[in-house]
């Protein structure tokens, strides 16, 4: 009993899933390399951020652990990446969207 | 129950609550760190979209072998800090000071290849900075040296977080040499391995960002 009241709240990931997760990650890491010689035009930059996000997801639900830590820990690690998806999203919105309909010039032309 | 409650600060109901909060806390500065590092993605973002042409000529002079190597050995780290952390929660006291020490040395072999890689690109010319002799061939050299510009800028901020984590684990590991942890109390490498994981996580961006959109 006093054994499980100490280790409450820390879950224990299976040496199975941690080399599972790792073995992941390197394969993405090889599909990004291949998909980086692949001349796909404007997809090239997608896939590779894609792929990297998966890595980071990886990263974050195993290794971080958040996907045994609640509900709360969802939310804190979520936090910092949802404003900085606001940031861009909205920046490159408006760089992306200046110069249509010859409104305003293209910014840094 | 009265084996752990020592190891209780007197403002925690348990040692459940007390993990907690030692874990959400880490988030808040990662997110933080998010934002800082994300201001630096964001304006990159904005310069890659607008001088498509430049960055990705500039982005082709990087050595994209050895970024990719880096980021093999970073991901080699990140499984053994957490199976550092793995070991911890167990009671490990040996995996848990020798897969520390792993990950160390895989930090170290990290910012070797880092400093390989830029001492190559100075004898290159591509440093832009003063004193460094900046010389571009390529079309446009004023854009391409402000993809130069981002590389340094991004990845010298990144090793400078390489450091500190090789340092935070450093510590993390005297600790744990002198048995400070045990199955019932080993947040503080929980929390190191956070940060070391969240490091990683910057490069994982970091390299296709930079070396892949050539």
């Amino acid at each position: 009993m006093a054994q499980q009241t100490a280790t409450a709240g820390k879950h224990i990931v299976s040496l199975k899933a941690n080399l599972l997760v790792f073995g992941a990650l390197l394969a993405l890491l090889a599909l990004t390399l291949v998909a980086a010689q692949l001349d796909l035009g404007p997809l090239n930059g997608a896939i590779a951020l894609a792929i990297a996000a998966a890595k980071a997801l990886l990263i974050i639900l195993y290794f971080m652990h958040v996907r045994f830590s609640g509900r709360l820990a969802w939310v804190f690690a979520a936090a910092g990446f949802v404003w900085l998806a606001i940031m861009v999203g909205l920046t490159m919105a408006d760089y992306v969207s200046r110069g249509w309909f010859g409104l305003l010039p293209a910014p840094l032309g | 129950m009265s084996e752990t409650r020592g190891l209780v600060a007197h403002h925690f109901d348990d040692a459940e609550q007390q993990h907690m909060s030692s874990y959400l806390g880490m988030w808040i500065f990662l997110a933080t760190e998010v934002m800082f590092l994300g201001g630096l993605f964001a304006a990159f973002a904005v310069y890659r979209y607008s001088y498509a042409e430049a960055f990705r000529e500039a982005s082709r002079h990087l050595y994209a072998s050895l970024g990719a190597l880096n980021t093999a050995v970073l991901l080699c780290s990140s499984l053994t800090m957490a199976l550092a952390v793995r070991a911890a929660a167990l009671g490990r006291r040996g995996w848990l000071v020798g897969l520390l020490a792993a990950t160390m040395l895989l930090g170290l072999g990290f910012l070797g290849i880092k400093a390989t890689e830029y001492y190559l690109d100075f004898q290159e010319h591509l440093v832009p900075l003063r004193g460094f002799g900046f010389a571009y061939e390529g079309a446009d050299p004023r854009r391409a040296q402000l993809f130069f510009d981002f590389y340094f800028a991004m990845t010298g901020l990144h090793a400078l977080h390489m450091l500190i984590a090789i340092g935070w684990v450093g510590v993390v590991a005297l600790l744990a040499w002198r048995g400070r942890f045990s199955a019932a109390y080993s947040t503080p490498v929980e929390v190191a391995g956070l940060f070391w994981h969240f490091v990683d996580i910057v490069w994982v961006f970091l390299f296709p960002v930079l070396y892949l959109v050539g």
